[in-house]
């Protein structure tokens, strides 16, 4: 009797991957950090979600229109409901509904879709829309309701409620902003600062928690599940998240082990604001972002220094979105830097 | 100058050789009055008077000019008539003159203006030169009519604000129609914004003339073949 081997030849091919299942795995990662950020801002992530992903499909099938292409080519493979995601996590909870679509028709129709359509485009959609709308409605992009962590004086916003001011712009009569919003804790740490307050009388008061604000800080590592979920199946590479750690953190620590009483901690800065969402979802944009290895870390580098010099120094309390379109800039030149050696060429031929 | 080379002259200023759209020139002021409409008629009236001016005196004492030393001495004449300028705006619009502020003394830097002195006048006689300057500052005039309006219409959902600004009384002071617009565009990336699509703008029109005239020819050739 013989034994019949199955035979196969190389190349041995890994499943395959492309552009759809990259981005529905990016948006599966999403989801825990969705679920943190329902628990503790409300139900307001959501709506923000529905008219992000509503005002993002229509630009790019509109424009996909307009240029003359089959529609479902771009829509079939869900970058524009990635980009609708990560602009609506940036978003306070309590946004009227159109503030987010200017932000997410900017993002899709201009900075996407003007520069040639996925694969094309120079600046990271959903930062470019975002800091659209963070310039021209600057009123709306500074209500940010406080976590729930059970505080006596803790007002919800109903769901009701939130899908009311969602839809007209204006609180109902019960709420008034003094009541639900609160200061974020990268604006009370700012503004503390500059009005000579030491770092540790800003970290006595009642909204800061562990390391950032109370409440704040959890979302973050909810989104690290999701981001070591995306660098285990390999969809981002190590170097983008790690680049921007070192950038954010190292300047922070040295400035902060100086003179601890005028500098925020590093675990201030990793666990406020954006910095984890940016280490692993926007920072990392395939289109966007250097591609070669050593490209790729600094970058990542860059953006975490520009994180850090914008927190301390800036206008801005969070300067993520402007971090990462100022390095969208430099990625060519980045690229043409660090192009990788090739095997069987000289070395110094490669080398520009 | 034959009526046909005249309506050639004019339309190169207004439309085809726009010193803004086309030679993209003069950006600084474009950009950065532009916040309103009477603000960018202003600008707009004021470069046509010194860019026709000083077009003509050029190309008048252009047999005398060194060709070593003309760029300083365009520069000089065209500062002068700036110098009129500003004083008649100061003299006459008190109001338009504080509300530009420094962008008028600015129009000596407009290299709109120097382009047209070496380009033009520097080249043809006194007639011709005073009609390209015409034409070419009233297309500077047109476009920070149009991109004015239009940064002020969506960024404050207003039209002719600072219209008393021309006239010296308070019968007409523009029209509002909401509270707030989309402050980005009176912001300065707005202007950016702004110039952006007028260019795309023209650059599509223009193709799609184009595309339609030569279907048109290779219709009518295959009519006649």
């Amino acid at each position: 009797m013989t034994v019949e081997f199955t035979r196969s030849e190389a190349p041995y091919l890994t499943p395959s991957v492309n552009v759809a299942d990259m981005m529905l795995q990016v948006l599966l990662a999403l989801v825990p950090a969705i679920l943190a950020h329902m628990w503790y801002f409300g139900p307001g992530i959501l709506f923000n979600l529905v008219v992000a992903a509503i005002f993002c499909v229509a630009g790019e099938a509109f424009m996909m229109r307009a240029r003359g292409r089959d529609p479902m080519l771009a829509l079939s493979d869900y970058s524009a409901l990635v980009t609708a995601a990560l602009l609506a996590f940036a978003l306070p909870s309590l946004t009227p509904w159109w503030v987010t679509a200017t932000g997410a028709l900017f993002g899709v129709v201009v900075a996407k879709h003007l520069y040639g359509g996925i694969g094309f485009n120079v600046f990271n959609p959903a930062m470019a829309g975002y800091v659209v709308i963070l310039v021209a409605f600057p009123m709306q992009m500074n209500l940010w309701v406080a976590p729930s962590m059970g505080d006596i004086d803790y007002i919800r916003p109903s769901l009701a409620q939130t899908l009311v001011y969602t839809l007209t712009g204006n609180l109902p009569e019960a709420l008034s902003f003094d009541a639900v919003s609160r200061a974020t804790p990268l604006d009370a740490m700012q503004s503390g600062l500059r009005n000579l307050q030491t770092y540790a009388e800003i970290r006595a008061n009642p909204m800061m928690g562990d390391f950032g604000g109370r409440g704040w800080e959890w979302i973050g590592n909810f989104v690290a599940i999701g981001g070591c979920w995306l660098l285990l199946r390999k969809i981002i590479r190590w170097q983008i998240p790690t680049g921007v750690f070192l950038g954010l953190l190292v300047p922070a620590g040295i400035l902060y082990f100086a003179d601890p009483s005028t500098h925020a901690s590093p675990g201030f800065h990793l666990f406020s604001g954006a910095t984890i969402l940016c280490a692993f979802f926007i920072a990392t944009d395939p289109v966007s972002a250097a591609t070669s290895p050593k490209g790729r870390f600094i970058y990542g580098l860059g953006i975490g220094l520009l994180i850090f010099v914008i927190r301390r120094w800036g206008a801005y309390a969070d300067g993520v979105a402007f971090a990462v379109l100022l390095m969208n800039m430099a990625t060519p030149a980045i690229d043409y830097l660090t192009r990788p050696h090739i095997v069987g060429h000289a070395r110094k031929q490669n080398t520009p | 100058m034959t009526q046909r080379r005249l309506r050639e002259r004019l339309l190169a200023g207004i439309w085809y050789d726009n010193p803004g759209l086309v030679q993209l020139l003069g950006l600084c002021p474009l950009l950065a009055v532009t916040t309103t409409l009477v603000n960018g008629l202003g600008l707009g009236i004021a470069t046509l008077l010194v860019l026709t001016l000083s077009n003509g005196l050029v190309s008048a004492s252009r047999r005398w000019i060194r060709d070593e030393i003309r760029i300083p001495i365009y520069v000089l004449i065209i500062a002068s008539l700036v110098t009129c300028v500003e004083l008649i705006f100061k003299a006459w619009f008190p109001g338009l003159d504080r509300s530009l502020g420094i962008f008028i003394p600015l129009i000596v830097t407009n290299c709109a203006i120097v382009a047209r002195a070496e380009v033009f006048a520097a080249r043809n006689s006194v007639p011709a030169s005073i009609i390209d300057g015409l034409s070419m500052g009233a297309g500077f005039a047109l476009l920070l009519m149009v991109i004015g309006a239009f940064r002020e219409f969506a960024g404050q959902a207003s039209i002719l604000t600072g219209f008393d600004l021309l006239t010296g009384n308070d019968a007409f002071t523009g029209l509002s129609f909401a509270d707030h617009g989309l402050l980005l565009l009176i912001l300065p990336p707005g202007a950016f914004f702004s110039l952006a699509l007028a260019v795309a703008a023209k650059n599509a029109y223009d193709r799609n003339r184009r595309r339609a005239r030569n279907t048109g020819t290779t219709r009518s050739l295959r009519r006649s073949g």
